[in-house]
């Protein structure tokens, strides 16, 4: 697993704590720009349902891990803070798995399948490494969530352009996951559509995202070439 | 993993602290990777013990309300599960039979069935009624490709239902395949092994029905040549 992980980009020192959350969202997304977690990214993506399912899902377990491994952060010793790490995050989804199982079983028949993925997800160890090792509860706890909740919006996007293609609905089966009164996000885009099959294999995810990474490229460099232009500063893009 | 080492604490760098030269000490290291999995190993006990009854429960639920779906509720009388028996059978191995009974007349039979599918074992419910029917199949539990295979779920797509009402009887044995195969069964896009793991699954189901029906108490129809 641990050589599927590339080093990740680490957040900026940042003025407050609420930057870690901003910048998490953005400039600093877990999978348009650090490029981890491709695999939970790719592989459930099929629907913007399961997209959603699977990015809440790792949100929670990321702001719970992050801030168990930043509380203990002083007593892990560097030279054993891998096995520490994967221990820790693998108890932390195991027990959420049991969980959801016993108390919360209608999500969990729709969720199943995807939570003991998130074992294996290369952001939830990334930012323990990265962040939680170096980093208070506060700010580890505001990080992970950022992760997530900007991991969520892309496998979102992602899922939601594979099912509009693959299938010509968006949302289907929403209300399993969110509860009846979520009913109207199920829509039929294209009616009678018999879809791409490509968009459902995964090729067509590796696609999508790579749509994915040139937009925001463009859209990075767009804003950067209009604050060169109103404020004359020199911004270099990554 | 990359081999950015951890910054000490400034405090630190001047005199460092007990727990500082003792976190350098590889009987510590070794000793706090012992406690954390430890730790870990007996919060998952802990969480185990907390939800296994929950689950349990919630799994019989699950598997209540399946049954209701597999056998038609005019069709007995009885609690099937509380009235669960086991067989033993040589291909499929020791089976538990719910028994529908209407009084004392033996109305229908479910029973579990499970084949490797594309991403593990495909648990199925498989309802027959007395004449060797298909009542209807159900998928209890699997693990294959959200989006893709998933469409053996009922709740997912009829194509599960496709089984109701067949038998051996009135579907000869080449036909018990998926179309790929020659067979009469529809294949998903991308997704064949599954379908053929579930034909493997309601076929064996009939032929177990055949091969037991004295000791079920059926009388299944003649099987075509």
């Amino acid at each position: 697993m641990s050589s599927s992980c590339a080093a990740p980009a680490s957040a900026p020192a940042a003025s407050s704590p609420w930057k870690y959350f901003s910048s998490a969202l953005w400039d600093y997304n877990v999978a348009l720009v650090q490029m981890l977690a491709l695999c939970p990214a790719l592989a459930v993506t099929t629907t913007a349902t399961n997209g959603l399912g699977m990015g809440l899902a790792t949100t929670l377990v990321l702001v719970l891990t992050n801030a168990l491994i930043s509380a203990l952060r002083h007593t892990i010793a560097p030279e054993v803070r891998n096995p520490v790490m994967i221990g820790l995050i693998a108890g932390v989804v195991t027990l959420i798995d049991m969980a959801m199982n016993a108390w919360t079983h209608e999500l969990y028949k729709v969720l199943g399948l995807f939570i003991a993925l998130i074992v294996t997800n290369c952001a939830v160890l990334g930012r323990a490494e990265s962040f939680s090792l170096k980093h208070p509860v506060i700010p580890s706890m505001l990080d992970g969530a950022g992760m997530g909740l900007g991991f969520t919006w892309v496998l979102v996007l992602i899922g939601g352009i594979r099912e509009i293609l693959g299938s010509g609905t968006l949302f289907a089966q929403a209300s399993s996951l969110l509860g009846p009164h979520f009913h109207w996000l199920e829509i039929t885009v294209l009616p009678g559509f018999q879809g791409i099959l490509l968009a459902i294999l995964p090729p067509g995810a590796f696609i999508v995202l790579g749509f994915l990474l040139a937009g925001k490229r463009v859209l990075d460099r767009r804003r950067a070439e209009r604050r060169v232009h109103t404020h004359g500063e020199l911004i270099v893009l990554q | 993993m990359n081999d950015t080492r951890l910054t000490p604490p400034p405090a630190a760098e001047a005199q460092p602290s007990l727990l500082e030269r003792w976190r350098a000490r590889v009987e510590y290291q070794g000793l706090s990777l012992a406690a954390v999995c430890a730790l870990v190993a007996s919060f998952l006990l802990l969480g185990d013990r907390l939800t296994h009854a929950q689950i349990a429960a919630r799994q019989q639920e699950d598997r209540l309300a399946v049954l209701r779906q597999v056998l038609p509720a005019e069709l007995y009388d009885n609690n099937p599960l509380r009235d669960a028996y086991r067989v033993e059978d040589r291909e499929l191995g020791e089976v538990e039979v719910y028994p529908a009974r209407q009084g004392d007349l033996l109305t229908a039979v479910a029973f579990q069935v499970s084949n490797i599918g594309y991403g593990g074992p495909i648990v199925h419910l498989v309802a027959l009624d007395a004449r060797g029917r298909v009542l209807g199949v159900r998928v209890l539990a699997h693990k294959e490709t959200p989006g893709l295979a998933d469409k053996i779920e009922a709740a997912r797509s009829d194509w599960i239902k496709g089984f109701d009402g067949l038998s051996l009887a009135n579907t000869p044995l080449e036909k018990w395949k998926v179309k790929k195969d020659g067979g009469q069964f529809d294949q998903f896009a991308g997704a064949t092994i599954t379908p053929r793991a579930v034909v493997k699954s309601v076929l064996q189901a009939l032929q177990f029905q055949v091969r037991q029906a004295e000791r079920l108490g059926m009388q299944p129809e003649e099987v075509q040549p």
